[in-house]
């Protein structure tokens, strides 16, 4: 019984498929909430609270993306995704966007159809050892045991590194961070490699950090960025531009706490712009006029996210590095609005 | 005095057998240390659960309970131990074990998940104590029905809509079975209720609620989630295993081909696909298939997942059951001039279910403890949520106070289940001895 039901749902389900599909802009707001794909758990960048709240960097993205559309920064339902799940939940549209620590890479914006709107976090596959080991640089590792993800792309990257090298290694196959803490300080292996903010934060959980080092190579470009489906360019041009907008307000020196006082109307007309008191950039959106400021209060500028979750003042640490802001030597540079 | 024998006139009073072999003594020499093979394993056996025990109940003990970070777990189990020592950091279950129990569910409403565990052992009891009055057996037939309400709240006629559709079925087979034969009867009972599930029962109930509205708060299936998720899972594979495996195991065994060689077909397709595979099926296949924005619940697609692969299993565990009852059981069957439903509900499967009995426990604790796989698509089950409470930055780290809680509470349901077994076969007396 349960069979036919299942297959008359499908066949129920295929009927109603030639009907054709609103934005998903239009639909996001008729519904009321963003479905926000995010990782299962990963410290700093999504994890839930006791009572259930999700918060992190990754989490913020889709927090703002609700309060620029909406008008609620909660208006947004978490859908938890696998590596393995999180490319059909967002093809199938069980999803309207995707922040899920995903690398942009050529194969996923063109062979899966899925578009990049941009780069919250530039991360690199990087290493860390016991500072007892005395290694300075990862070039030292020759023979070292490594502990690897399989089935990663971290696993390709480190092959490379020690094969240009001209240095051997042998791979420890690990399944999880978890147990790769585990085996790591269990002494199973001499090195442990993964992006450099997974490392920081494993570090970060140690009992004495100070006890390991994370060596300076960085051997991999790994840009982290939300993601949407093809096919739908309003709605990647609003996620687009929320993201671009919480970066601009940390260059334009726009946060949370001065935000009412710069949605007043400023001397810089770039700021009045993002803040709709100048011109109508939401308009061009379909939305209205204070969607970027929404954005901003949902969680802080671009800056202020970074460091109430993953900054320094946090027990990961990161430092801004890479992603700085352009003017400050990093890599975060937002498109004008104009 | 030549002649004088000496004849004992009374019995000698019993003697309490020998120290070696009576009491505790007794006990260790014929148990424990048999001979010097059996002496050697026990020293053994006991050193090692001695090791064991030096080794993690210090660990157990030496706890802190009240911390709210592993940071600080470590400097309050420093202060009262000493440093360096190795303690565990139970403040984490403290801090999450209503979330490893109930998931995401909504705090203000979790006695509608108590009042359903509660009403599912009620519901249980009359299936597993024949004892009981009979009449509670209407109550284990509504449970299903009044559980999804509890569990997902809305508005209380989708569920009387739906277990309508059973009576819808009833009429559909009275009504072509009188028109058209046994046949047309059976196909009609099979579509009558789907077309009503699928077509009716929504805008029926929707009807229904906007002249009178009962209802609940409604919970999503996306705050569904540990424990309460895996018994969800766990208990509605199982109730509908049971059945389907009954109904597959006897089609395989009929002499109708199209009947038999679906059955087969389906059996050895299922028993062929590992379940995560079908897990994959469901989580990301059907969303391919199902235009966007329809709402497939994962947790029902998931439940249809688990049911048909515990069923196929099941159907052959009991086709071993009816392969073990003697020919002439079905014989005698048939010389009483029972019909096919008679003979098989009043003599085979009475024999062949009991016969089965360990079989089936067992395929259910399997179903139950497979739930966990479930997190390898993205639903927070007790496993999937581990690596959420890792992901929080205070409890980065931990992991084999989690897994232990885990084991705890999937220990306890297994446990039960298997002792509920042997209850069972001790009074069916499955052994002919």
């Amino acid at each position: 019984m349960k069979r036919t039901l299942y297959i008359g749902a499908v066949a129920a389900g295929m009927m109603t498929a030639g009907v054709a599909v609103a934005g998903t802009l239009e639909d996001v707001q008729a519904k009321g909430h963003v479905q926000c794909g995010v990782s299962t758990g990963l410290v700093g960048f999504a994890a839930a609270d006791a009572d259930g709240n999700w918060h992190g960097f990754d989490v913020a993205v889709c927090r703002a993306v609700a309060a620029a559309v909406i008008g609620d920064s909660q208006a947004v339902k978490f859908t938890p995704t696998t590596g393995k799940t999180r490319f059909t939940a967002l093809s199938s549209g069980e999803i309207d966007m995707l922040a899920r620590n995903t690398t942009w890479t050529y194969s996923r914006d063109v062979d899966l159809k899925l578009t990049f709107v941009g780069i919250n976090y530039y991360d690199g596959q990087g290493f860390m050892v016991p500072a007892g080991l005395g290694v300075g640089s990862a070039t030292d590792l020759d023979g070292a045991t490594v502990c690897i993800q399989t089935g990663t792309t971290t696993e390709l990257n480190l092959a490379d590194f020690f094969r240009s090298n001209n240095i051997s290694y042998e791979p420890v196959p690990i399944e999880t961070n978890a147990e790769a803490q585990q085996q790591y300080l269990a002494g199973a292996c001499d090195v442990y490699t993964t992006d450099r903010s997974g490392l920081a934060a494993t570090r970060a959980s140690f009992e004495n950090p100070a006890d390991h080092v994370i060596l300076p190579e960085i051997i991999s470009k790994e840009p982290l960025g939300p993601l949407v489906r093809h096919g739908d360019d309003h709605w990647a041009d609003a996620v687009r531009w929320v993201l671009n907008a919480l970066i601009s307000a940390e260059e334009l020196g726009i946060t949370s706490g001065n935000l009412a006082e710069m949605a007043a109307g400023t001397n810089n007309p770039e700021i009045n712009r993002l803040m709709g008191t100048e011109g109508d950039l939401g308009g061009m959106l379909g939305l209205d006029k204070e969607w970027a400021q929404r954005a901003i209060a949902a969680g802080g500028n671009y800056g202020e996210i970074f460091e109430a979750h993953i900054g320094e003042s946090t027990a990961i640490g990161l430092a801004r590095g890479l992603n700085a802001q352009w003017s400050d030597g990093g890599l975060i540079y937002s498109p004008p609005f104009r | 005095m030549a002649g004088t024998s000496f004849v004992r006139k009374e019995l000698m009073g019993q003697t309490p057998p020998p120290m070696t072999s009576a009491g505790i003594i007794g006990w260790l020499r014929q148990n424990l240390f048999g001979s010097w093979m059996n002496s050697v394993l026990t020293i053994l056996s006991v050193g090692f659960i001695a090791i064991i025990l030096w080794e993690v109940l210090p660990w157990i003990v030496r706890s802190s309970w009240t911390a709210s970070s592993l940071r600080e777990c470590r400097e309050a189990i420093d202060l009262a131990w000493g440093d360096h020592v190795d303690g565990a950091c139970w403040a984490v279950i403290r801090e999450r074990y209503l979330q490893l129990i109930y998931g995401f569910y909504p705090s203000e409403q979790y006695w509608r998940a108590n009042l359903a565990f509660i009403l599912l052992l009620v519901s249980l009891a009359p299936i597993l104590f024949p004892a009981l009055p009979r009449q509670m057996l209407w109550f284990s037939a509504a449970f299903p029905f009044l559980c999804f309400w509890l569990l997902w709240g809305g508005t209380l006629w989708l569920p009387i809509v739906a277990a309508l559709g059973f009576a819808v079925g009833y009429l559909a087979f009275i009504a072509a079975n009188r028109a058209a034969g046994q046949l047309a009867g059976a196909i009609a009972a099979l579509l009558a209720p789907v077309v009503w599930w699928i077509w009716l029962a929504a805008p029926v109930s929707r009807g229904l609620d906007s002249v009178i509205g009962i209802g609940i708060e409604p919970v999503e299936s996306a705050k569904f989630g540990g424990f309460m998720l895996s018994v969800t899972i766990g208990i509605t594979g199982i109730a509908l295993s049971l059945p389907i495996g009954i109904l597959l195991a006897l089609g395989r065994q009929s002499g109708l081909v199209i009947l038999k060689s679906l059955c087969v077909g389906f059996i050895e397709f299922i028993r062929g696909v590992p379940l995560i595979t079908l897990l994959f099926v469901a989580s990301t296949l059907l969303n391919i298939f199902m235009p966007p924005g329809t709402n497939f619940d994962i947790i029902l697609r998931v439940v249809i997942m688990v049911t048909l692969f515990s069923s196929a299993y099941m159907a052959e565990v009991i086709r071993g059951g009816l392969a073990a009852l003697p020919k002439g059981q079905f014989e005698a069957a048939d010389s009483l001039g029972l019909d096919y439903w008679k003979r098989q509900r009043l003599v085979i499967m009475p024999q062949a279910l009991k016969i089965s009995i360990p079989a089936i426990v067992g395929n259910f604790i399997g179903l139950f403890k497979d739930t966990t796989l479930v997190s390898i698509i993205g639903l927070l089950d007790p496993i999937g949520l581990t690596n959420n409470i890792r992901a929080d930055v205070n409890w980065n780290g931990i992991v084999w106070e989690l897994y232990g809680f885990i084991a705890l509470l999937f220990f306890i349901f297994c446990f039960s289940m298997s002792r509920y077994s042997m209850y069972l076969e001790r009074k069916l007396n499955t052994d002919h001895r």
